[in-house]
């Protein structure tokens, strides 16, 4: 596998019953490369997600799936070659951990290939990779929030697709498990180059994680690249309306956003906050 | 995939083939214990009544062999009595199980949801009209779509695991008991007896010439359901990972209704509506086989339940006998109140 399958979306208008969220948009989806889709709430990103994943279907333009028209290819054939994970993924009441994970499978098989050894080794690999072995026999309902989110992409890995849309995959984790799903997901990329979008909240792990940014604002591109290039005080002002200062990340040397938020003073070049200079917090100060 | 190495690799395989098939045999030896528990419970039907046949000579009489008296009643009277019950339970316990799992409700099962009145309204439609039983039947099975096609327009919208569901299949459901009642004060008495005895659900009527056809349709339809188990397993999940896996979600759907509702359609027709068998049997099943979906143990707990109220019904007013319709709705009753209360419970707490 090394990125030879295609995603693009051309002059794509999505909406939900009367209400458009996407109004025209074009987008390419570099292959085998990690692309990070970031913005403020509501502003189409999910959306754009959907579209791409065949969820949604345009009312205007299409969606490209090695150059053909996704929603005239066969949806089981899509599913062996793109895989989804949904923002709310939701479970039948009392499945077990490696049953959840099995069905991730779907795709691959048919009435009369119903379960192989390549099926119990995808499975067998994703649980191993999302450190899920553990919970294999237990049901689904009774885990934490936080394992469940790695069952969940257990079962898109197992899927075993190499191009992979990820709806906020990092929501309801702490923050050692949002950098181990990140790594997780950087191994596929660079082992097995896998192409990985991902729709992410925190603007610095998409720095990070990702090698192509788009930033979107009410239904539209307001930049795209690597985010070195992309990633300026002024975007995020566009894009979040947030007062921040970017610095180089100590330890990627990726951009590193930082906002100033409304109670500290960040005049352009003057002294950083220093808390040893400061006896308690500025926030204790002001009451 | 190449990733982690090899022998970790063998050891995730290793949990997750014991797991799979720890699950796999819980639900074999569940689905043994039922059929052995069908079988036994089958016997035991034929074998008791106003003319007693000893058990271990209930087999030999199915057969053929044993004296005049026992194989006569055997085959004219009990037997058919004890299969149409078999067959009627099983395609309630397997529509009911396909509903249940469709919608991701157990509220949503086609005695609550009112297609099993639009069923029978059609059925009693029919009988009033002396029609045939093949008439009667596809007129059931009429009845229950035409239900079915109102609930989807009144009460879909982007999803069906609501109260929205539930409250409109009740409201549809007093509807059709409200049109079964007018047409009978509208019959000659002895037809309003005879419709009114099938409405409560009732194997005393059931024939031969009736078992045949719905024990073929039933092959049929069950076929058709295990074909589409694979697809309705990922539509258990929610539609946008269903889509996202490769099925056609509307499509598989629809298909996967039309085999309830026809095997409910079929039941129907058979014995008339037996109350909350269908909305019973699959929550026992799944708690027994502690497997999310588990449709042949639905199926065979189904037939389990009729057989049983049956056999009391028989048997505890004798010579008095009582519908079996009666009994499943006494016991189902209070499992829907309890399950109503509980739903409510989780929507307030939301």
């Amino acid at each position: 596998m090394t990125g030879v399958h295609s995603l693009k979306g051309e002059h794509l208008q999505l909406a939900y019953d009367q209400r458009t969220v996407v109004a025209d948009l074009s987008v390419v989806i570099p292959p085998g490369r990690v692309t990070a889709i970031v913005g403020a709430n509501a502003c189409g990103k999910s959306t754009l997600l959907r579209g791409l994943a065949r969820l949604l279907k345009p009312k205007v333009g299409t969606v490209y799936l090695d150059g053909r028209d996704i929603h005239r290819t066969p949806t089981k054939e899509v599913a062996t070659r793109l895989g989804l994970l949904p923002q709310t993924p939701a479970s039948p009441e009392g499945i077990t951990v490696a049953d959840l994970v099995a069905r991730g499978r779907y795709p691959h098989q048919s009435l009369f290939r119903q379960w192989t050894p390549t099926d119990e080794r995808a499975v067998a690999s994703a649980m191993s990779a999302t450190e899920i072995l553990d919970l294999a026999a237990r049901p689904v309902d009774e885990l934490s929030g936080g394992q469940r989110q790695r069952v969940w992409i257990a079962m898109a890995l197992a899927q075993d697709t190499e191009i992979m849309l990820l709806d906020e995959p990092t929501t309801f984790l702490d923050l050692a498990h949002q950098v181990e799903i990140l790594d997780l997901l950087t191994d596929l990329n660079r082992q097995e180059g896998r192409t990985i979008v991902l729709v992410l909240h925190d603007l610095n792990h998409a720095c990070r994680y990702s090698h192509h940014l788009i930033a979107m604002r009410e239904g539209t591109i307001v930049a795209q690249g690597p985010p070195p290039a992309v990633v300026t005080c002024d975007l995020v002002q566009e894009v979040f309306g947030l007062r921040c200062r970017v610095s180089p990340d100590p330890v990627s040397h990726t951009p590193m956003v930082i906002p100033i938020g409304r109670h500290l003073n960040a005049s352009a070049g003057g002294p950083a906050f220093d808390p040893a200079q400061t006896p308690a917090s500025p926030l204790e100060q002001r009451s | 995939m190449t990733r982690g190495n090899p022998r970790a690799i063998v050891r995730a395989r290793v949990i997750v083939s014991s797991v799979r098939s720890s699950t796999r045999i819980r639900q074999l030896r569940v689905g043994l214990a039922l059929a052995l528990g069908l079988a036994v419970t089958f016997s035991v039907s034929v074998s008791i009544g106003d003319f007693s046949i000893p058990l271990l000579d209930v087999v030999p009489a199915m057969l053929g062999f044993g004296d005049e008296g026992s194989v006569f009643v055997v085959h004219e009277l009990r037997l058919p009595r004890a299969l149409a019950g078999t067959l009627v339970g099983l395609a309630f316990g397997l529509s009911g199980a396909i509903f249940q799992s469709v919608a991701r409700n157990s509220l949503a099962s086609p005695d609550i949801l009112g297609i099993t009145a639009g069923a029978s309204a059609a059925a009693v439609l029919a009988i009033l009209a002396g029609a045939s039983f093949a008439a009667l039947a596809f007129s059931a099975f009429g009845g229950a779509l035409v239900l079915s096609v109102a609930i989807y327009v009144l009460a879909y919208k982007r999803g069906v695991s609501s109260y929205r569901f539930v409250l409109v299949g009740i409201g549809l459901s007093s509807m059709a008991v409200a049109l079964t009642s007018y047409l009978i004060t509208r019959a000659d008495i002895y037809e309003a007896a005879e419709a009114n005895v099938w409405m409560i659900g009732s194997l005393n009527a059931v024939g031969w010439e009736t078992i045949r056809p719905v024990a073929i349709v039933l092959g049929l339809l069950a076929s058709l359901a295990l074909i589409l188990v694979g697809r309705l397993r990922v539509l258990q999940l929610n539609d946008d990972m269903a889509k996202g896996l490769g099925v056609g979600v509307e499509r598989s759907r629809l298909s996967l209704l039309l085999v309830a509702v026809a095997l409910v359609a079929v039941g129907t027709a058979a014995s008339g509506p037996i109350a909350f068998v269908a909305f019973l049997a699959p929550p026992i099943a799944r708690r027994l086989a502690r497997a999310p979906l588990s449709l042949v143990p639905a199926a065979l707990v189904g037939a389990l339940i009729v057989l049983l109220a049956d056999m009391v019904g028989r048997r505890a007013f004798a010579p008095t006998e009582i519908p079996v319709g009666i009994f499943t709705g006494l016991c189902g009753a209070p499992y829907f109140l309890w399950l109503l209360a509980r739903a409510n419970r989780k929507e307030l707490a939301k």
